[in-house]
């Protein structure tokens, strides 16, 4: 049981920490409603008429398959179509004559009712994918447990609601099926709090789609219900009956997200484009293609830098051509017809992978990676390259190559890109039309950018490592944080040097390092002439935001 | 009767949306489809059955074809496989 309260803020003696993983972010402030499936009230019934009640199931049947046509409708809308998909499968195993069979053969041969034979049928099949070692599989359980409960609760002739108080709450339940998040009505909705749950769980992926803060694997008593608690999305925490300090610190927290709920609202779908008119692609930094999902959300352009390491950061050996052609693919395919720009590998430095057997060095920032790894050892580039080529035929492809100083490196690239074309032209593999372009992240580079513009279409400029190798700044060391000036005046002047370059023959420049985020510097970098940048997806909306508010003829 | 066998690429092996669409795909075609992995054999034409086998990433499975319009539908289906899976 829980005190009446007087407003929401109250001093909590004994605020409680509940810890689980966040599968989105945000804050939620509010009350906890817990949820619970009535799942035991199936009861066994002898039944005369099996016709009848074979006939009473298939009915039941078709009406969950009409409400789950609905649903994928309605989430085709809300949160896309390979989200959406889940539902047509649901239809699907609804229609699997495996499971329609066992379901009536229960029916006719033991002369039982159809809720049980549903209930029962639905545990044994979703015990069968719980047994498998597969997560992924161990996830479909709770499916056709979603499926049969839908059927069951057809045929009880109950209603399909999961909330019906008029004030919004933090949801915590066991698990939700994927049907349950999407039929809530989600301005009842603050938060999603469950026990169990993967990040692999459709509902897990449908609760960031949606932008609702979402917690897994989270251990709670059923007692909190109706307390006033806070869910922290971004460090994966509930407190419950917060102290005062605690709500104030969340409160602000959530003005801040709230501020950018409302650029997000206010934005989504806008142009990204000056007040004179003139028009910047903004795109996003992604490291895999999980990514795609939260640069989508957050209505990026176009992938300005696909950072290709994780394909090899996460095996233990190199990853073959056709594991990174479907990772390429998957990208370029769900971003439909956007711009994805690929960075070969950039292992090396601070990214270490064993399998490379790469010799330990004294300045590993300054030695043997990223393009240099790439022109030593041909083979390892190809394989990339062929996989590149070969997903450009889905999709917009572009490639950028990292660490150039000098036109000799691009001319051997496109010597081998000349190969690998050469070798899918033979073998009949298709390819598209692919933007070749160059990282700007060396003063080599910059210094030599007007002749470099001329082997290439793009430049994007990496000013991370463009910044500690101009000022000789390992970011690393604490100790030289005085001397560090991310917004140095030689850094702005490097970048000029190179839009101007670049410009002159017909290259467009991009920014794609931290500093394209900083929109204290957005209406410096347009005045300059920028074409791109490229940044986190959260920070899209900020710089949209700012682009938007620049006249760079003033 | 037709057959070939094939070995899984897709990092998430036959999950949920692929398996959907082998199913409505041999649907499509009115001889026997089966797809079998590790000796153990199903209905390719439903899809508990199908997801049950939990194919993964680098296993093999065998489909097999038969009866009416085999060719074509062992044809269509090797074509789903090397592009989806």
């Amino acid at each position: 049981m829980y005190e009446e309260r007087e407003g929401l803020i109250q001093p909590g003696e004994s605020m409680q920490e509940l810890k689980g993983k966040s599968v989105f972010g945000g804050i939620a402030i509010g009350r906890i409603s817990v949820y619970n499936k009535d799942e035991s009230t199936v009861k066994r019934v002898k039944i005369e008429d099996t016709a009848a009640e074979v006939k009473r199931f298939e009915e039941a049947k078709e009406t969950a398959k009409e409400q789950l046509q609905a649903l994928y409708e309605k989430a085709l809308v809300e949160v896309g179509e390979v989200n959406a998909m889940i539902f047509d499968v649901h239809q699907m195993m609804l229609d699997d004559l495996d499971y329609v069979e066992a379901i009536t053969h229960m029916i006719e041969n033991q002369g039982i009712n159809a809720e049980y034979a549903v209930a029962t049928t639905g545990d044994n099949f979703s015990n069968m994918f719980a047994a498998m070692d597969d997560d992924y599989m161990k996830a479909r359980a709770a499916d056709v447990k979603d499926i049969s409960n839908r059927v069951v609760k057809i045929l009880q002739g109950k209603k399909d609601s999961v909330l019906d108080g008029d004030e919004p709450v933090i949801l915590l339940a066991d698990d939700l099926a994927p049907s349950e998040t999407v039929q809530l009505d989600k301005s009842k909705v603050l938060a999603f709090v469950t026990r169990h749950g993967s990040t692999n769980s459709h509902t897990a992926i449908l609760a960031r789609t949606m932008n609702i803060p979402a917690l897994i694997g989270v251990k709670f008593e059923e007692n909190v219900d109706g307390r006033f608690a806070i869910v922290d999305g971004y460090n994966g925490s509930v407190y419950v009956e917060p102290t005062d300090d605690v709500v104030k610190e969340y409160e602000s927290k959530k003005q801040e997200a709230e501020e950018k709920k409302r650029l997000l609202q206010e934005l989504k779908g806008k142009e990204n484009i000056t007040l004179d008119g003139k028009k910047i692609k903004l795109y996003a930094n992604i490291g895999g293609v999980a990514d795609v999902a939260s640069a989508l959300q957050n209505d990026a352009e176009g992938i300005g830098l696909f950072r290709s390491e994780f394909l090899y950061l996460e095996s233990n050996t190199f990853p073959t051509e056709e594991e990174q052609f479907q990772a390429y693919k998957t990208v370029a395919e769900n971003m439909a017809g956007k711009k994805v720009i690929i960075r070969t590998l950039d292992i090396g430095a601070d990214k270490q992978v064993d399998y490379f057997n790469l010799d330990k060095e004294d300045n590993p920032a300054m030695g043997y990676r990223a393009i240099r790894i790439c022109l030593t050892q041909p083979e390892i580039f190809k394989t990339q390259l062929r996989a590149i080529f070969r997903a450009s035929y889905y999709g917009n492809i572009g490639v950028m190559y990292p660490m150039i100083i000098s036109v000799a490196e691009v001319q051997k690239i496109h010597a081998i890109v000349d190969e690998v074309k050469a070798e899918l032209d033979a073998q009949g593999l298709p390819y598209g039309d692919v933007e070749q372009g160059i990282m700007i992240e060396t003063p080599a580079a910059v210094m030599m950018s007007a002749e470099l513009a001329k082997e290439v279409d793009f430049f994007s400029i990496g000013t991370n490592d463009l910044t500690q190798y101009t000022l000789a700044i390992d970011r690393q060391n604490p100790k030289l944080d005085d001397f560090y000036d991310s917004h140095h005046p030689a850094i702005l002047r490097m970048i000029q040097m190179v839009i101007d370059n670049g410009h002159k023959e017909g290259c467009w420049v991009g920014i794609c390092g931290e500093l394209g985020a900083d929109t204290t510097l957005t209406e410096t970098f347009l005045k300059m002439g920028i074409d791109e940048l490229s940044v986190s997806p959260s920070m899209i909306f900020p710089v949209r935001d700012k682009i938007r508010s620049t006249d760079t003829t003033k | 009767m037709r057959e070939f066998s094939y070995v899984i690429t897709d990092a998430q092996g036959i999950h949920a949306r692929p398996a959907g669409q082998l199913v409505k795909l041999a649907a499509a075609y009115p001889c026997k489809v089966t797809i079998a992995k590790d000796g153990r054999s199903v209905d390719a034409k439903r899809i508990m059955g199908v997801m049950s086998l939990g194919a993964k990433q680098g296993q093999e499975v065998i489909l097999q074809a038969d009866g009416e319009q085999e060719d074509e539908a062992i044809a269509a289906l090797s074509a789903f496989m090397n592009e989806n899976l």
